[in-house]
């Protein structure tokens, strides 16, 4: 490799390599983030209840049982879809009372399965976490899941 | 040792030591309530153990590197480490932060709270105050090194281990950054996740390994350092880009199906050269040096990493595939051999060239710690297969024939019990890797006599 490549060489086409691939890489980032505000995720409003929603995921590390488009820990059902799977996409309401009557009725505590804990939110918690899955399950993801098993 | 501040690796190595400790005893207990699911699930419910498991995983990689930076650094620019006590102000603020994530994690504590309740993105967990301590903790640690280097020799290996670090620093600013919108929160989320794991972590590796290669193997400087800035530059040109393979199905343009695809395939030649690079030094190298097991977890390292990262990787990336393969168990059993390939072994790979060094004495316990590197790899590597194949049959159950996703569950059991034991394997060989490094004085096993006239 002596002959055809030289340290110094190495170390350019690292620097100058690299600065390309972030440009590019950030023109990218600019374009998906405008993609992202402006198509994907336009069909449902990002609304208060749904910003609260999305709290209500995190605080609770619902993460890491379940996926979420995909992604997160693989021991429980995948959410990003759940709205549709219920049947209850386009019903706030039914949402709500189905996701209610779930949480409500963890843990099951039936031996050999597995246990979701007992959550104790609100009635306003709940509205708002079913109304960000409903808005989650609406973004554009290049028709991921490939069916509503999730 | 020839320099007094490089003892400053030791507390680092034997902190991260004690989390990676926590970390597969951890992972035993998910795997064990993998296969008996009512196993603590009132007390320690999954996902606050997982928590403690990624968690302790990456906390204790992130120290192994900052030991290791420790003990390189000074060797490299041939001068102490510009402050000690900065270095162990460093070291107390991440472990307050640590045993701070832990009691929040397990008693819950100050949920919602925005300053001192944990957060909800997955790895990014830890609570704001611990995020900012870990910024604080950071900037020390840039400043001591930088410092150090900037007054002392400059070579490609401090260069490069420079530049992985203060990637690492800048690129974790994204974890205070949690757009409302979950699309761009994930996206910004893989600029922490991916960028580091699979851009400028392979930077701390690639020079990490460079050096070791240097010591072990004795081969010229100028070659070493050479391959280092080949190896990097594949590692980013292919690694930034390669960030597309999760832009696939969160809400991001199509593009990134073909961008990604295209790139994540390429991140296999990092890890390919890395692999190459390894092997040539060791036959190039007229050095016999005695440390054959550090030498072993440097082969180790490579290999195990460019089977977990690269075909482990390559396997589920194009996107005609990761659309059926999406956030199923191949993603567990890449992830699992990934990063057991390319960090976990790379760190055990330094600690095990350290200590003797820093403990003044000469290579002991070959024996126990190659003995532990072969059970931990094969645990790791039976756990890898079993859960792919759990992960093939998941994927044709659940995304090809559409059955619901805990009837799919209930039929991967027998792979579950099996990942159990190879996880039990890996805890064992853990707990002998310790004992190697820590306790035994001497040799266990005479060393023969062809060993003794090989030697240099």
């Amino acid at each position: 490799m002596r002959e055809v490549m030289t340290k110094t060489m190495a170390r350019n086409i690292f620097y100058g390599g690299s600065l390309f691939f972030i440009l590019i890489f950030l023109g990218l980032t600019i374009h998906s983030f405008y993609y992202i505000v402006t198509t994907s995720t336009a069909a449902a409003p990002l609304t208060d209840s749904v910003i609260k929603g999305k709290f209500v995921w995190e605080r609770h590390a619902c993460i890491n049982c379940h996926t979420l488009h995909g992604e997160g820990a693989y021991f429980a059902p995948e959410v990003g879809n759940v709205m549709t799977r219920w049947g209850v996409i386009d019903n706030p309401e039914d949402a709500f009372t189905t996701l209610k009557s779930w949480i409500e009725a963890q843990p099951t505590g039936v031996e050999g399965r597995r246990q979701m804990p007992r959550f104790h939110l609100s009635d306003e918690e709940i509205r708002n976490l079913a109304n960000f899955l409903i808005w989650a399950d609406k973004t554009d993801t290049q028709n991921w899941p490939p069916n509503d098993a999730g | 040792m020839k320099y007094h501040s490089q003892k400053i690796a030791l507390a680092y190595f034997v902190t991260a030591m004690a989390l990676f400790l926590v970390q597969v005893s951890v992972g035993l207990l998910l795997g064990w309530i993998y296969v008996a699911p009512n196993t603590l699930s009132d007390i320690l419910p999954f996902n606050i153990a997982r928590m403690l498991h990624t968690n302790s995983l990456i906390v204790w990689l992130l120290t192994g590197f900052f030991g290791a930076a420790y003990f390189i650094i000074p060797e490299e620019a041939e001068r102490e480490i510009h402050s000690e006590k900065l270095a162990y102000i460093q070291l107390a603020i991440l472990v307050l932060g640590t045993a701070g994530v832990v009691v929040t994690y397990v008693f819950d504590l100050f949920n919602g709270n925005f300053l001192l309740g944990k957060e909800g993105r997955e790895f990014l967990e830890q609570p704001l105050w611990v995020k900012l301590g870990i910024v604080v903790a950071a900037l020390i640690f840039l400043y001591n090194v930088s410092m150090t280097v900037l007054a002392g020799r400059k070579t490609a290996i401090t260069n490069v281990l420079l530049i992985g670090l203060w990637g690492i620093a800048l690129l974790f600013l994204f974890a205070l950054y949690n757009p409302s919108n979950l699309s761009l929160d994930k996206m910004f989320w893989w600029y922490v996740v991916h960028l580091w794991v699979e851009g400028v972590w392979e930077l701390v590796m690639a020079s990490i390994l460079a050096y070791l290669m240097l010591k072990l193997t004795g081969v010229d400087r100028e070659i070493v350092e050479k391959w280092l800035y080949v190896i990097v530059g594949t590692a980013l040109f292919s690694g930034i880009l390669g960030t597309g393979h999760h832009y696939y199905w969160i809400g991001t343009p199509a593009y990134w199906q073909w961008i990604g695809s295209i790139f994540s395939a390429l991140e296999v030649v990092p890890f390919f050269l890395m692999m190459v690079f390894s092997f040539v030094m060791v036959w190039k190298g007229r050095r016999d040096h005695p440390n054959k097991a550090a030498l072993l977890w440097s082969l180790g390292t490579t290999t195990l990493a460019f089977f977990g990262a690269g075909v482990w990787g390559f396997m589920h990336t194009l996107h005609g595939v990761n659309y059926y393969t999406h956030g199923t168990q191949i993603t567990a059993a890449h992830g699992h051999l990934a990063f057991f390939g390319a960090y976990v072994s790379l760190n055990l790979a330094i600690f095990t060239y350290a200590f003797p060094i820093l403990w003044n004495r000469d290579p002991y316990n070959q024996v126990l710690n190659m003995a532990s590197f072969w059970l931990m790899a094969g645990g790791m590597a039976f756990m890898t297969f079993v859960l792919t194949f759990a992960g093939t049959i998941q994927t044709h159950l659940q995304r090809v024939m559409g059955q619901y996703y805990m009837d799919v569950q209930d039929q991967l059991s027998l792979f579950y019990y099996m990942r159990f034991g190879a996880g039990l394997a890996v805890v064992l060989g853990a707990i002998l890797f310790i004992y190697a490094v820590l306790v035994p004085r001497r040799e266990v096993i005479e060393p023969g006599p062809a060993v003794q006239t090989a030697a240099e």
